[in-house]
């Protein structure tokens, strides 16, 4: 079993705690308790014993926080030192004397411990943190034996002598997740400090002083405060003031496996806390390199689909899609499945059929669906939903740099000077590196946002001005060859930079190309609706920056002109030097967990694994010889070719893992006629999604709880997930693809997916070095790991470019063909919020629910006046595609012009609007324009009542017999 | 395969590469058929006639990649 590893030193957060955070500095040695230590300057005292193995009592320290000093529990005794300082505070000197253990510290310590624990209940064995409280650890630790002090004011009884205790004050459990009980709480100010240190949003406070001094939302309770339920000070909290209620219904966690998160492309690493196999809470892991420990509601909390009602455990199959649908053994399922395959072969061609690759599933899962299309079925027909998110770029960033891959590590914005926000909303999309970004907002790094709605971060808490560039949808290239405009004729590019690392005459060109006066700020002003003196402020800005970034999303990519705009990026980037150091670089946020991976893995239909085009005669020997079989050399088709295909009668069959394309794909329409065209499609996932509705084989899946496997981040980190308890459909999701391509004849033998990547690595050049043992040993490794980068590479294009020499390439704007007129006068954009995740197939079945049960359409006043519309009133939006219907809500984050809605609600329909518009390069959906109007209405649509109704029909189960 | 869609798309990948230096001609049929089907490229070559095509696309119609 390999599912039991916790690397070494990990035993749980709370005992592994060394006080204080860790320092860079010289080395500076001190003696105590009579041994010498040697710690980087500015470390604590503290942290220096706890370096030396010695433990110091504390309550208000914890090495998530900066040291506060305030419970008093850590006093040690320091020669030459007057009194007895607390150790957290106390920077180390050379030739500093401590004593952490006299009779005067032993007396002071329970003093302290005598006071706290005359205001805090003595429930000791019923309470929910017994086994894992701090506070009675320290109680024991400094021999605390009796509390001398009579009954009097407290915080702990509900009635005093006379009538209620006006200090008590009740239990909240208004957040689905976690409770507060005050009489709990000691005030140690590590929930408040968490709050603004480690998630930066600034939820919590102290109301009053000394004893009157209440931690408070400023609010009535949790769910109505600013909190954003990220569980920071749940995870600080010492004792049971803050706590998962899974673990006052459970009891505490037995053991802890470390794994990975399987929501955004951030990847955080958690440790899965369980009893038996029962999950009890998921606490983020310290040492995972890509959150730090720390987390957002949903990786946190947001886990219970997992056990959902919902979920198929059975495999089922149907003849029709308006029959009821059979629950039957795996075997029958996938001899049912494969014989679709093959009848579609044999009548249509082989390429009559196609698989899409899951980037909510593992490296491993993937890479084995890719290679069932490639190596089983004989075609090149293999698509992943990056296509619809990331797939621009992979092609700009291998047309300038030469590999499709984020240039950074996340640590990596901690040494950032100035950020460039673009088409992403970090604090909602990716919540933990949005945290992190703002602790670099607050140190004083500058912001650029460019984004047609007023982002959250730039209401960062104690940042600087940040300059927005509220652009109108559709014209990012114009925006970002202005910004390039004012570098190249201000002269502000690097041009030493430019000399070594790019082709100087491809820059001659570019820069020719961009001085032109057509691309100047003044002159596209008025199109893209940003002021010619705020983009002059923002090129200048970034270019003056030490270190300058760029963070991009979907706003980028989801366009026509979503390769154009990666390239516009690179360029920006090669220009004025910001690759191949820390605290620079082009940082794509890819939005599911395993888009980084599921493209590297080969999903695509021209590139193999390692994006090696299909066409490289090299590259694909060595699958041939590696598979023993003949690789098609022509490139297959992309989902929206698929479709296109299915609907001209060309293509039969599809094999679907972990992706809802009805509810994710843009112009639902075309997509519910290319599925209901097929005679044979394979759905292989969780739940009944959308897409289901139109499936002849359902194939249970698995969670990442429930299977071995890797993801790779947005950050190219191949992270560990691993199995916690058993999957709960009998297979695995490698184990289901696996048994679907023998059923094909393929004669897979996997037992492990650890063999699976081995064959990665043996045939893929970036991945050559990746083992499952370097991982465990490691924690995570970021590709390229191979024989000149051992363990991994955190920052790519060091010395040179993937490709060579850098290259520009010239960007020019081409209108996109969806635009406003009479009839669709405003433009609608489309995004995330945090609680909810996608198609919300796994957070809609969670209480996230209860911060977002329906999709809203923003307006801007004006727009909503004109129209008579109303806070919270029913509105149809329509486009040339379709429409729909839901409820408005009324925000100047939205220019005029511009409406906004998310796409987490299945009755939404939000893509029955959007259009079949796609990228020049890579056929990614235009979501982010689509030419719209708003009316009132009186409820939902038609097509709308019609999807219910169909819903019930294709959902139909059998009954067992 | 619907060819009018087919000869939009073509149409766009034109107008990325007219402002392009180089020959942009073989770049548009280069990147057909890096990046198209072998089915989507014979739709397209047989139903051309009669499309609105980009001249760039006219002009890259020989370098486009059909059955043999």
């Amino acid at each position: 079993m390999k599912d039991l590893i916790i690397p070494d030193g990990i035993h749980g957060p709370k005992l592994s705690d060394m006080g204080t955070p860790a320092k860079k500095g010289a080395p500076v040695t001190l003696v105590i308790d009579g041994m010498d230590v040697t710690v980087p300057e500015g470390t604590s005292v503290m942290r220096a014993a706890a370096e030396a193995g010695i433990t110091v009592p504390k309550l208000c320290a914890t090495d998530m926080l900066e040291a506060y000093g305030s419970c008093r529990l850590c006093v040690v005794e320091i020669e030459g030192m007057r009194g007895t300082p607390a150790s957290c505070t106390t920077p180390v000197r050379d030739g500093m004397v401590v004593k952490t253990q006299t009779e005067q510290l032993q007396r002071l310590r329970r003093g302290v411990m005598e006071l706290y624990i005359s205001d805090h209940p003595l429930d000791c064995l019923t309470c929910a943190a017994n086994g894992d409280c701090e506070l009675q650890d320290m109680a024991g630790a400094v021999g605390l034996r009796e509390v001398r002090y009579a009954p009097g004011q407290n915080h702990v009884e509900t009635r005093a002598a006379e009538g209620p205790n006006p200090l008590y004050i009740p239990r909240d459990d208004s957040n689905p997740y976690f409770f507060y009980d005050p009489s709990k709480c000691i005030v140690c100010m590590r929930c408040v400090r968490a709050c603004e240190e480690v998630q930066g949003t600034f939820a919590l406070t102290v109301d009053g002083r000394g004893f009157d001094a209440r931690i408070s939302t400023g609010t009535d309770d949790f769910l109505n405060s600013d909190c954003v339920s990220c569980g920071a000070c749940v995870q600080a909290c010492p004792t049971a003031t803050l706590q998962e209620k899974t673990v006052e219904e459970i009891g505490t966690p037995e053991r802890a496996i470390i794994t990975t998160c399987a929501y955004c492309g951030v990847g955080c690493s958690f440790e899965a806390q369980m009893r038996g196999d029962q999950l009890v809470r998921m606490v983020p892991w310290k040492d995972g390199k890509a959150n730090r420990g720390h987390s957002c509601v949903k990786g946190r909390f947001a886990w219970g689909y997992a056990n959902h009602g919902d979920r198929i455990l059975h495999p089922m199959i149907r003849e029709s899609i308006t029959d009821a649908w059979r629950e039957v053994s795996w075997e029958e399922a996938l001899d049912f499945a494969a014989k679709g395959i093959k009848a579609a072969q044999a009548k249509h061609g082989k390429d009559s059929v196609g698989v899409i690759t899951s980037s909510r599933c593992t490296n491993e899962e993937t890479f084995l669906v890719q290679k069932l299309a490639r190596a089983v079925m004989g075609t090149n027909n293999t698509d992943t939903c990056a296509r619809v998110c990331h797939s621009p770029t992979g092609y700009g960033l291998k047309q300038t740099f030469g590999t499709s891959a984020g240039t950074q590590d996340f640590d990596s914005v901690e040494q950032v000077d100035c950020a460039v926000v673009i088409g992403a909303n970090p604090t909602d999309g990716h919540p933990v590196f949005g945290s992190r970004l703002r602790k670099r907002l607050r140190q004083g790094a500058g912001l650029i946002v460019i984004d047609p709605r007023r982002i959250d971060l730039l209401e960062s808490v104690h940042m600087g001005e940040g300059i927005h560039l509220p652009l109108r949808p559709g014209t990012n290239v114009a925006v970002l060859t202005a910004l390039a405009h004012v570098i190249v004729t201000e002269k502000l590019y690097d041009e030493a930079f430019i000399r070594e690392r790019c082709d100087w005459e491809e820059w001659s060109d570019y820069a020719e190309f961009a001085a032109d006066p057509a691309h100047s700020p003044e002159a596209v002003e008025a199109l893209i609706g940003v002021p010619a003196e705020t983009l002059r402020q923002a090129a200048r800005t970034y270019a003056a920056a030490p270190n300058g970034a760029i963070y991009y999303g979907l706003g980028v990519t989801e366009h026509s002109q979503g390769s154009t705009t990666v390239i516009a990026i690179a360029n920006l980037a090669m220009m004025t030097g910001n690759i191949g150091r820390p605290g620079v670089g082009v940082n794509p946020l890819r939005g599911q967990n395993n888009v980084q991976g599921s493209c590297d893995m080969g999903s695509f239909p021209h590139e193999l694994p390692g994006y090696r085009h299909v066409s490289d005669d090299a590259a694909r020997a060595v699958f041939e010889t590696e598979w023993h079989t003949t690789l098609d050399p022509e490139p297959g088709l992309r989902i929206p070719n698929m479709l296109d295909a299915a609907v001209a009668g060309d293509f039969k069959a599809i094999y679907i893992q972990g992706e809802d394309i009805l509810q994710s794909d843009p112009d639902t329409h075309h997509v519910a006629a290319g599925l209901a065209a097929m005679d044979c499609v394979i759905v292989h996932d969780l739940f009944l999604n959308e897409t289901a509705r139109y499936a002849h084989v359902f194939l249970p899946g698995s969670t990442f709880l429930e299977k071995d496997g890797t993801f790779t981040n947005a950050e190219r980190r191949i992270n560990m997930v691993r199995k916690v308890m058993a999957p709960k459909a009998g297979l695995a999701d490698w184990e289901a693809t696996q048994a679907l391509a023998n059923a094909l004849g393929a004669g897979w033998s996997y037992t492990h997916p650890s063999q699976i990547m081995a064959e990665i690595a043996r045939t893929t050049p970036s991945f050559a070095g990746v083992t499952y043992e370097l991982i465990d040993r490691i924690g995570s490794v970021q590709w390229p790991c191979n024989e000149t980068h051992p363990q991994g590479s955190p920052v790519m294009h060091e010395d040179g470019f993937v490709r060579g020499k850098g290259r520009f390439i010239r960007t020019a704007y081409v209108a996109t063909e969806e635009r406003t007129g009479p009839r669709f006068p405003l433009l609608l954009t489309t995004g995330r919020i945090l609680s909810q995740y996608n198609v919300g197939a796994q957070t809609r079945r969670t209480e996230n629910s209860v911060w977002h049960d329906q999709d809203l359409l923003e307006i801007h006043p004006h727009d909503a006046e004109q129209r008579g519309i109303n806070e919270g009133d029913w509105v149809r939006l329509a486009s040339r595609s379709g429409e729909t219907s839901l409820r408005a809500t009324i925000t100047d984050r939205v220019s005029p012009g511009v409406v906004y809605t998310t796409f987490h609600h299945p009755d939404t329909q939000a893509n029955v609007v959007t259009t079949d518009n796609s990228d020049w390069a890579t056929n990614c959906p235009e979501y982010k324009v689509t030419a719209v109007q708003v009316a009132l209405s009186n409820g939902p649509s038609d097509w709308q009542e019609l999807y219910e109704a169909q819903t019930k029909l294709t959902r139909r189960v059998e009954a067992a017999e | 395969m619907n060819p009018d869609k087919l000869a939009h798309m073509a149409n766009q990948i034109a107008r990325f590469f007219e402002s392009q230096p180089g020959d942009q001609a073989q770049a548009v049929a280069d990147h057909i058929n890096a990046n198209w089907a072998p089915a989507m490229r014979d739709t397209f070559l047989a139903h051309h006639a009669g499309q609105d095509l980009h001249p760039l696309v006219s002009a890259a119609l020989p370098e486009i990649r059909g059955k043999g």
